[in-house]
């Protein structure tokens, strides 16, 4: 582990706006997302609650916090998949407040899953090529008359496809079915879709659950060839600290659906309340050197 | 026909729909399968009450008793030979063998009782003291027939003893937790399979009354008689929200209500296109149903 | 590759059996072999065989259950019956006449799918399906309502009355509950063979495409297909309007089999039927809704030596298929048979 970290050189993480930080190389571009005062409530229950987040075009953020602190419904939020109760979304400054799933997926947010989502009864060039769908230029007629399109629009497609696959390795699995692929293959084809979509920013929910070490360590390199591969900001959710802290540069954490800290790894490492969240409170002493501190 | 009248006979035609619907309800929220063939079950019901009391001269009562009995077993041995084999089966395998069901009961109706149309007697005369015979009450110039009371008071008497067996009974509460997770309820010792027999023998038993009831009001009896009443109080079901019981109530309800409404005030012919646009408009506004709950499809 | 041959390899083959089936019966028609039964069931084998493949679309591809497949065959039927007589003096063959009917017919047919798909597509699983009933049967109660007339000052039009304030030379062409009425019979199985084919081509094409892949997706996952920007109602409507054309066209060739019609024929229990051959030839499998509905088609007539007890046998035919599909015994016994075949051809 110590290794790892003396590949990679530490952020530095610097304020733009009030309390927000980005990475200092993006510092000087306008941020890829930023959330203000977001918040849903459930019937009564308030799921999230006044949540202000800042990624830098390049970023690679954390979001982390106990179960249920409402990571998952802030992904939720951002691709619409749940309509905000209060606040707005801007990507890339654009407010994405009127759009649906589909379209916040076309204006740049890509996604994956904590329970799994792939197509399941296709192959894995095809979950691949549906991630290529908004780029693959011949409509249903050029499809059923089989027009001189189709075929140069498929072939493209298939190279994509298989370019994209290369990334994990995965071309020789091309023609498998994804619902038959072992649960770390899975994992990472739907990481391969997300791409494919072409997005500014990647959304990862639980990358590494259900994988051992040797296959964490991997894909923490992998995430950070693809922000630096294809440019683009991710943010992931995650409970395996080692990944968390080995490469995110930002990191936000929650708790009962409200921001209880923000920092770099170092920062929130050593802090109290974010320590008391998950560790719970030991003693009303330690609890007064963090209200002090 | 005045507009009393017709909210009264639409309330009767309503609360057979709705004991039929509990019936289909109570099987969709336990075995989550839509029993096509629990319309023929009615037609079974009404058959054998008919040849109970016209054939072997029995009481209305005891032959309404029978058909009851006879249909509860019929709807067990249903589920035990056609469903219960097919519990892991995907739904639309199920949903076949169920329309596979109902075709079989037709045809062995049609063989056994031939496809002349019976008169079905109206069991709900009373003598007054003079001998004369009265089939209903005449309140001014309102006449609620024996049939329409009986029909309300019956299923009302249904529904509020459904609804407390469901609550308060074991076996009601076994029943709820066979709906929500049929695993987690096998892990706390509940038996799945006899939960859900019982779901169906209550459903096939409820459909005989139906029958019977539906009969006295409709008096043809064919062995297609039970589909159109099947369908509309599936949709009934639908509308009040399936897996509902309180909903199938109110679907079945609303659903005489409109259909007799629309035959008095639109068309006789367009009736049944009024009661299933109703149906889609309400499905538009509350995409469950009116009762029903909504499932938030986890993300 | 291997993959991707295999589908098409089963696409050939499909339609290389439905050529080879046309080949065969014409050569034992042209024979004078083909027992009147047969022959008097060829074009409506070739309908429901359309129906068939038509709601494979939208149960299988696109993974939602409609039980008013019907109506679509309904609003084909009584429209392309109504173009082919209307053009009676205007197209002098027969066969061309019947080909506008059945584009007719799809066309109309598709209209409707658009219009009961904008509600029907914003609802999931059995409520969708209980919408499609809906629609089916009032479908079905304005036909049997309906009353078109023609004469020289073109088409009258009313429902539920009958008084069409026609010319005196003109001519009733729906007569409400009587339906159409002294039909030209010009539907021919030639005719049904190609429509057929045109459906398979269209289907297969459409499933091997950008637009296919994104119905399916639709179907194994809806969420992850929003999330990797698929517009879900569109493609919904695209398989479910190109679903109730081509059971327009199936309705319009059913038709003009016979000399009169009515609308209760296209009722709740066509819808069924369709259904149950779709569910037996298996989801998604074109050949096997091709060969149930053929099979099904012809069971019926063939089980006449057991006279009243035909549909008797018919149901427990149903009904112990399904459950002899669906044990799992016989099922892993049929699986590992295949497997051990499928490894057999990869050595």
């Amino acid at each position: 582990m110590s290794e790892q970290k003396k590949q990679r050189p530490v952020t530095k993480m610097v304020p733009v706006q009030s309390k927000a930080i980005v990475p200092e190389r993006d510092a000087d571009k306008s941020p890829i997302l930023e959330c203000h005062h977001l918040g849903i409530d459930f019937g009564g229950l308030t799921a999230v609650n006044d949540f202000n987040l800042m990624v830098g075009r390049t970023e690679i953020a954390g979001l982390i916090g106990p179960n249920g602190a409402g990571k998952t419904t802030i992904f939720n939020l951002l691709t619409k998949v749940y309509q905000p109760t209060r606040g707005s979304i801007l990507l890339d400054g654009a407010d994405t407040s009127k759009m649906t799933t589909e379209q916040v997926n076309r204006a740049g947010i890509a996604r994956t899953f904590q329970n799994i989502r792939l197509f399941n009864n296709l192959s894995v060039e095809d979950n691949v090529k549906l991630g290529l769908h908004n780029h693959i230029g011949y409509g249903m007629w050029g499809g059923v008359l089989r027009l001189p399109k189709y075929w140069k629009e498929e072939a493209h497609a298939h190279d994509s496809a298989m370019e994209l696959l290369k990334i994990f390795d995965m071309e020789h699995l091309a023609n498998a079915q994804a619902g038959s692929l072992p649960y770390g293959a899975q994992r990472r084809l739907e990481i391969v879709r997300a791409l494919a979509t072409n997005p500014s920013l990647l959304l990862l929910d639980e990358p590494a659950a259900g994988m051992n070490p040797s296959e964490t360590a991997e894909l923490m390199d992998n995430i950070v060839r693809i922000r630096d591969l294809f440019q683009i900001a991710v943010m992931l959710i995650e409970h395996d600290m080692n990944l968390v802290m080995g490469i995110c540069e930002g990191i936000c954490v929650l708790n009962f659906g409200q921001v209880i800290a923000k920092g770099s790894p170092d920062e929130i490492k050593s802090n109290p309340v974010v320590i008391e969240a998950y560790l719970g409170k030991k003693d009303k002493k330690k609890k007064k050197v963090a209200n002090d501190g | 026909m005045s507009f009393l009248d017709s909210l009264i006979s639409g309330i009767s035609l309503g609360s057979v729909y709705a004991i039929i619907a509990l019936g289909y309800t109570m099987v969709y929220g336990i075995a989550k399968m839509l029993n096509f063939a629990h319309g023929d079950v009615i037609m079974v019901g009404a058959y054998i009450c008919f040849f109970a009391v016209t054939r072997f001269n029995l009481p209305p009562l005891v032959g309404i008793l029978v058909a009851v009995l006879l249909c509860t077993v019929l709807g067990i041995t249903i589920e035990k030979l056609a469903y219960a084999p097919l519990r892991s089966a995907p739904s639309l395998a199920v949903l076949i063998t169920a329309i596979g069901v109902s075709y079989f009961l037709q045809n062995a109706a049609l063989l056994l009782w031939s496809p002349n149309p019976k008169v079905f007697p109206n069991f709900f005369i009373l003598h007054g003291a003079d001998g004369a015979e009265q089939t209903g009450l005449e309140l001014g110039s309102l006449r609620i027939s024996y049939v329409t009371l009986v029909t309300i008071v019956v299923c009302v008497v249904i529904m509020l003893v459904l609804t407390f067996f469901i609550n308060n009974g074991k076996l009601g509460k076994a029943m709820r937790a066979v709906s929500e997770d049929k695993d987690a309820a096998r892990l706390m010792g509940i038996n799945v399979n006899t939960t859900i027999s019982v779901t169906f023998a209550i459903g096939s038993g409820l459909a005989a009354i139906a029958g019977v009831l539906y009969m006295s009001a409709y008096p043809t009896l064919v062995p297609t008689t039970g589909s159109m009443p099947g369908i509309k109080a599936f949709t009934a079901a639908v509308f009040g929200g399936i897996g509902s019981i309180p909903g199938a109530f109110l679907g079945g309800l609303l659903l005489g209500v409109i259909e007799i409404f629309a035959k008095a005030y639109i068309s006789t012919q367009l009736s049944d296109a009024v009661v299933f646009a109703v149906l889609i408009v309400v499905l538009l506004v509350k995409p469950s149903g009116l009762l029903g709950k909504v499932v938030r499809e986890k993300v | 590759m291997k993959k991707l041959t295999k589908t098409s390899r089963n696409n050939f083959l499909t339609y290389g059996f439905v050529i080879l089936s046309y080949v065969v019966l014409q050569a034992i028609t042209a024979g004078g072999h083909m027992s009147s039964m047969l022959k008097g069931q060829l074009v409506p084998i070739c309908a429901y065989v359309v129906m068939a493949i038509s709601l494979n679309l939208t149960v299988g591809i696109l993974g939602e259950l409609s039980l008013g497949h019907a109506g679509f065959m309904s609003v084909g039927a009584f429209m392309g019956t109504t173009t082919a007589i209307a053009l009676k003096n205007v197209i002098a063959s027969p066969t061309l006449r019947l080909v506008c009917a059945l584009i007719v017919g799809a066309i109309f047919a598709g209209i409707i799918g658009f219009l009961v798909g904008i509600p029907v597509l914003r609802l999931n699983g059995d409520y969708l399906a209980i919408v499609t009933l809906a629609f089916g049967e009032i479908i079905k109660s304005i036909f049997n309502n309906l009353y078109l007339g023609l004469d020289e000052h073109g088409f009258h039009l009313s429902l539920l009355d009958n008084k069409l304030h026609m010319e005196p030379e003109g001519k009733l062409i729906i007569g409400g509950p009587m339906g159409i009425g002294g039909i030209q019979k010009i539907s021919t199985f030639t005719v049904g063979f190609a429509l057929i084919m045109v459906c398979l081509i269209v289907i297969f094409n459409l499933v091997n495409s950008r637009a296919g892949r994104a119905i399916m997706a639709i179907r194994d996952n809806r969420i992850a297909a929003e999330s990797v920007g698929i517009p879900v109602t569109t493609y919904k409507m695209m398989a479910f309007v190109t679903s109730a054309a081509m059971a327009g066209a199936a309705g319009a060739l059913f038709a003009m089999n016979f000399s009169t019609f009515v609308a209760n024929k296209f009722d709740f229990n066509t819808s069924i039927l369709v259904l149950v051959f779709v569910v037996l030839g298996g989801l998604g499998n074109m050949f096997g809704s091709i060969i149930a509905a053929a099979a099904l088609t012809i069971l019926p007539e063939a089980l006449r030596q057991f006279a009243s007890y035909r549909m008797l046998v018919y149901a427990i035919v149903l009904i112990l298929v399904m459950l002899i599909r669906n044990n799992p015994t016989i099922r892993s016994f049929f699986e590992r048979f295949r497997l051990s075949k499928k490894g057999g051809a990869e050595e």
